[in-house]
């Protein structure tokens, strides 16, 4: 089966340094793949680039078969900064998004309450986000990301900024999500047990030039349970993608 | 007892808070205190004034003023100058900022206008309005345009750059999630970039009114017929000081009651927009 999202030879530079070097990659339908790496290793800009918000100097990205030309509504994007706007209601900032890929009305609001309750969040529909917390609001993004469909769904650390209890409520949430939904799904994290835990496979950047080192299948059954983490074969490969990520710390050092 | 010593290091914990770098204080304390200084001012004022330190011509006795005031309300004269006045900073304000406002978010947006605009308005905002005086009375002559005028130019150079500074702190991810949501560049800007900035527009509406108001007292000081300002200069020419320093209360009474009312709207239109100002 034809990839769904297929970047081929990308490269990326900035000023003076080379952020992304003849990057491949490709995401089969409905596959789930982090991208994890130390900081400055590209994985956000790569993702920036999917996304179409920012250009790129060589190379081709495809989505389902077709060429990107820029941000469009079949990539969905939840960002690690808070993007619910303020003035609206959660409700509303889902509907925000299904009125922009042209749903009316009353499909709107139906669209709307099946995803904040996929999220559950249906008790704060009417809330604004300054009434959330950091973990409701980026379930209300994700509820937004998901509500129109999108091919692909990109997320950059969508829960660095939360604290470590919100942030593994989160990733049992996002993967209950992600078994029953189904989606594509292209994550950004610098959390090497965050990517082990949601993903079916791990791509380990290097920086400088940042480019993909290693990739890593992720074989862990699923239903992936909150217990899974502290069995062996977890903690195995979380071991060996760290010991990845941990050389290039070396090479800084040097 | 216990209760009482408790209570007693409460208030101790209280006036601490005060005089702590980001403390807390209660409406109550917070209007004792506010309130306070005013009466202090008061009295010091009617201190000096009553003891014969200071002369009338100098600085007259607030119940002088007041008297003043009075005759001068029911002789309609008071009434007519704030008419006047009103009139004339609303429409000059309102004209700046119909165009400054639209002026301000291209500038913000746009890189096109931000180099077309931005350095030309700073170059002008450095030039002293009070030197154009002279300018708009020979190009304008002494009616309400030239007040008009006189407050264009004194508040639009420096509200197109502080509403393109409003705009330049949308966050940027919401232009990025606007963009994702394929917005064309016009629903961008309808949907996500002013409603965004719209509440630091609306403070930079409420502090610039203040500046209007500057402005077309000077104005009025320099030639008007008519107006708070006027009104000053004519009492100053026959020392009646208790009238000039009436309408200077005035016009900082004028002041305080705009900027609450903008301050109340702001909650009612923007309630959202907590912890921002």
């Amino acid at each position: 089966m034809a990839p769904k999202l297929e970047i081929k030879g990308l490269n990326k530079t900035f000023a003076r340094t080379v952020a992304l070097h003849e990057v491949d990659l490709a995401l089969a339908e409905n596959e789930f793949v982090s991208l994890v790496g130390v900081s400055g290793c590209g994985k956000s800009t790569l993702l920036s680039i999917v996304a179409g918000l920012l250009d790129y100097d060589e190379g081709d990205i495809l989505v389902d078969g077709a060429p990107m030309t820029g941000p469009g509504l079949d990539r969905g994007v939840v960002f690690q900064s808070y993007t619910l706007l303020p003035w609206l209601t959660a409700r509303q900032n889902v509907e925000f998004a299904l009125k922009a890929a042209g749903y009316k009305g009353a499909e709107c609001r139906k669209i709307a309450a099946e995803h904040l309750a996929l999220v559950r969040l249906t008790k704060f529909s009417d809330a604004y986000p300054h009434q959330l917390s950091g973990g409701m609001k980026q379930r209300v993004a994700i509820a937004r990301a998901l509500s129109y469909r999108p091919k692909v769904l990109l997320m950059d650390e969508p829960f660095g900024a939360l604290d470590a209890m919100t942030r593994h409520e989160m990733q049992i949430l996002l993967t209950r999500v992600w078994e029953t939904h189904k989606l594509t799904v292209l994550f950004v994290t610098h959390d090497v047990e965050e990517a082990v835990y949601l993903s079916d496979r791990i791509v380990a950047m290097s920086i400088n030039p940042g480019r993909i080192k290693t990739e890593f299948s992720v074989n862990l059954p699923r239903p992936r349970s909150a217990e899974i983490i502290s069995s062996p074969d977890f903690i195995a490969l979380q071991r060996r993608v760290l010991s990845t990520i941990r050389e290039d710390f070396a090479i800084d050092e040097n | 007892m216990r209760a009482s010593s408790m209570r007693q290091s409460k208030y101790r914990a209280a006036w601490r808070s005060l005089f702590t770098t980001g403390g807390a204080i209660g409406r109550p304390a917070f209007l004792t205190i506010s309130g306070g200084v005013f009466a202090a001012l008061f009295a010091i004022w009617y201190a000096v004034t009553a003891s014969g330190l200071v002369q009338p011509l100098f600085l007259p006795a607030p119940g002088a003023i007041w008297l003043r005031l009075s005759s001068l309300s029911t002789a309609g004269t008071l009434w007519g100058d704030i008419e006047v006045s009103v009139y004339r900073v609303f429409a000059g304000f309102f004209i700046a900022s119909a165009m400054a406002v639209p002026i301000g978010v291209m500038i913000g947006s746009y890189r096109f206008w931000e180099a077309a605009l931005e350095p030309l308005a700073d170059f002008i905002r450095y030039m002293p309005v009070v030197a154009f005086l002279p300018l708009t009375i020979l190009w304008t002559g002494t009616g309400d345009i030239q007040k008009f005028l006189i407050i264009w130019i004194g508040t639009f150079f420096q509200q197109i750059l502080m509403v393109m500074d409003n705009v330049k702190r949308v966050p940027p991810d919401f232009i990025g999630l606007g963009r994702t949501l394929g917005l064309s560049e016009f629903k961008l800007q309808m949907k996500i970039v002013i409603p965004s900035a719209l509440p630091g527009i609306w403070d930079t509406l409420r502090i610039t009114f203040g500046w209007a108001w500057t402005w077309l007292v000077v104005a009025e000081l320099v030639a008007a017929n008519s107006g708070l300002g006027y009104r000053i200069t004519v009492s100053q020419r026959y020392f009646e000081t208790d009238t000039t320093i009436g309408y200077i209360l005035v016009l900082g009474v004028l002041g305080l009651l705009t900027d609450q009312v903008m301050k109340a709207l702001e909650r009612v239109l923007f309630p959202y927009a907590k912890g921002r100002s």
